[in-house]
């Protein structure tokens, strides 16, 4: 598997590490209500197919990405900035 | 057909033209009492244990493709009893012994071997862990005895002692353990579930589960609709997109973990050894292949195989620990999905809706848990109380944050087992 670091260039996966499901990039405010809380740690659509992952290049530029990967195929779509979606949203 | 070994020796004196289909193939009916989704060991067990301890005979087990086509076949084949935490411990000794009575109960040879197993350390910090371990499992009732270097390098005497950087120390061997013919097990409860009477259902993919007034009355699948009062989910490896179905997000994330075969060799290693500097096991089956395993690669997959850097990674660690493998050349590798739970226990419980049971995230431990897992789960389909090994295994766990058993003490969160 290879990725396409906006920054590097496209790079083996063993200079990434996988945090899992981009989901974890909306985080609950404070005081949101446990449930809230709950979704956000634990539960997960855990698609068979196109997601969105967050990776961190730690042996690379240290950045950390958005992937489009397909986990039925382990195909790579793309890869964005995290802290660009971030700004975005 | 009662399977002994006079009849291996009638049947092989007459030409072997009298072994029959150890199940049949029937339709689906309309309507069951139970319908089981997933033909796996789980399910299968399910079903069995369901007939066999609660007399419900009026069940289907549905299978998208053939039986035991998942996970239950793509194992490391490896059974044991040598959890740490209270919950974990007694679940897997009640699995353990009833793996023991397994054979006879079924009446099928599933090769169930306690040639014992042997979990490496190589640090002061890493023995105290293990004696802490072993001292758990002895209150559980099962076996475990601390080898110190000389007592491993008697039972294994080719593994690289003088290694400089991971010398071991010595291992907990945990002699009851062992591994099984994850085929067989397989075939075996299909066997003994088809003889009391349930039906298995192979190529019958379940498409939707069909819910009214926060009840299940039934299942759609790629063959005809299937009424039914109970329904239990037993599908680790795709269980988010079948939960998915009854509007249920699960804490699950789907992993691969990679395996390994070389071809036959001699037979050279009589236990299952388990490195502690390195994610790596190893057994010989009894074809005289290499099996052995690693970690997670560690990214979410459905594919059912696995990247070079983790093969990488178990490969070196082989070496270091037992340099002759080099010679062996691999034959196959191969992942199984599983079914990662935030903290790497597993789930067996109702949901919120009724009728509805589910039974899911098995992490790495699947196999071993086949017969308690069936056994567990069957108790509570039928009776909608927890049997008391797995009365753990809630699904409310995780929004509660009571009762979590981390088992490795890494976090309870995704991404952490």
């Amino acid at each position: 598997m290879q990725i396409p670091c906006p920054l590097c260039g496209l790079r083996d996966s063993r200079e990434f590490t996988c945090k899992g499901h981009a989901v974890t990039l909306d985080r609950p405010a404070a005081d949101a209500p446990p449930e809230e809380w709950h979704d956000y740690i634990h539960l997960r659509d855990n698609p068979a197919g196109p997601t969105r992952e967050l990776w961190y290049h730690g042996g690379g530029c240290g950045a950390w990405l958005i992937v489009t990967r397909d986990t039925a195929t382990h195909a790579v779509h793309g890869a964005t900035l995290a802290s660009e979606a971030r700004h975005a949203g | 057909m009662r399977y002994s070994g006079l009849q291996v020796l009638a049947q092989g004196l007459t030409g072997n033209r009298g072994w029959r289909p150890a199940w049949r193939d029937p339709a689906p009916k309309d309507e069951y009492d139970i319908v089981i989704i997933g033909g796996g060991g789980h399910g299968l067990s399910t079903a069995y244990y369901l007939a066999r301890d609660h007399g419900l005979t009026n069940i289907a087990v549905l299978e998208k493709g053939y039986l035991g086509g998942g996970s239950v076949g793509r194992n490391t084949t490896i059974v044991r009893a040598n959890y740490f935490l209270e919950g974990n411990s007694q679940f897997y000794s009640h699995s353990l012994k009833l793996w023991e009575a397994l054979e006879a109960d079924l009446n099928y040879n599933v090769m169930h071997s306690q040639r014992g197993l042997i979990n490496l350390f190589h640090s002061d910090g890493q023995r105290d862990a293990f004696v802490r371990r072993g001292n758990m499992m002895i209150n559980q009732g099962d076996d475990a005895i601390l080898l110190d270097r000389e007592g491993v390098r008697k039972l294994l005497p080719y593994l690289d002692f003088e290694q400089t950087r991971f010398p071991i120390y010595g291992g907990l061997y945990h002699p009851r353990g062992g591994t099984a013919r994850h085929d067989a097990v397989a075939w075996g409860y299909a066997r003994g579930a088809d003889r009391r009477g349930v039906d298995l259902i192979q190529n019958c993919e379940v498409t939707g589960i069909d819910i009214a007034g926060g009840r299940v009355t039934g299942v759609q699948t790629t063959r005809g609709a299937i009424r039914a009062k109970k329904v239990g989910i037993v599908v680790a490896g795709r269980s988010s997109q079948v939960a998915a179905m009854a509007g249920m997000r699960l804490p699950i994330e789907s992993h691969v973990l990679q395996a390994f075969v070389t071809e036959g060799l001699k037979p050279v290693i009589d236990h299952v050894i388990s490195y502690g500097m390195g994610h790596f096991y190893i057994s010989q089956s009894d074809k005289g292949g290499l099996v052995f395993g690693g970690d997670l690669d560690f990214y979410a997959s459905y594919a059912a195989r696995g990247n070079l850097p983790m093969v990488e990674h178990v490969a070196e660690a082989g070496m270091t620990l037992m340099p002759m493998i080099g010679k062996a050349r691999t034959l196959r590798s191969w992942g199984g999905i599983m079914d990662m739970s935030p903290d790497g226990s597993p789930i067996i419980d109702r949901t919120h809706i009724e009728g509805l049971y589910l039974n899911c995230g098995w992490c790495y431990g699947g196999f071993k848990a086949v017969p308690g897992s069936g056994n567990c789960f069957a108790h509570l389909m039928a009776t909608d109380r927890h049997h008391p090994a797995a009365e753990r295994y809630r699904l409310d766990r995780f929004a509660t944050g009571y009762g979590l058993m981390d088992e490795e003490g890494t976090g309870s969160q995704h991404n952490l087992h």
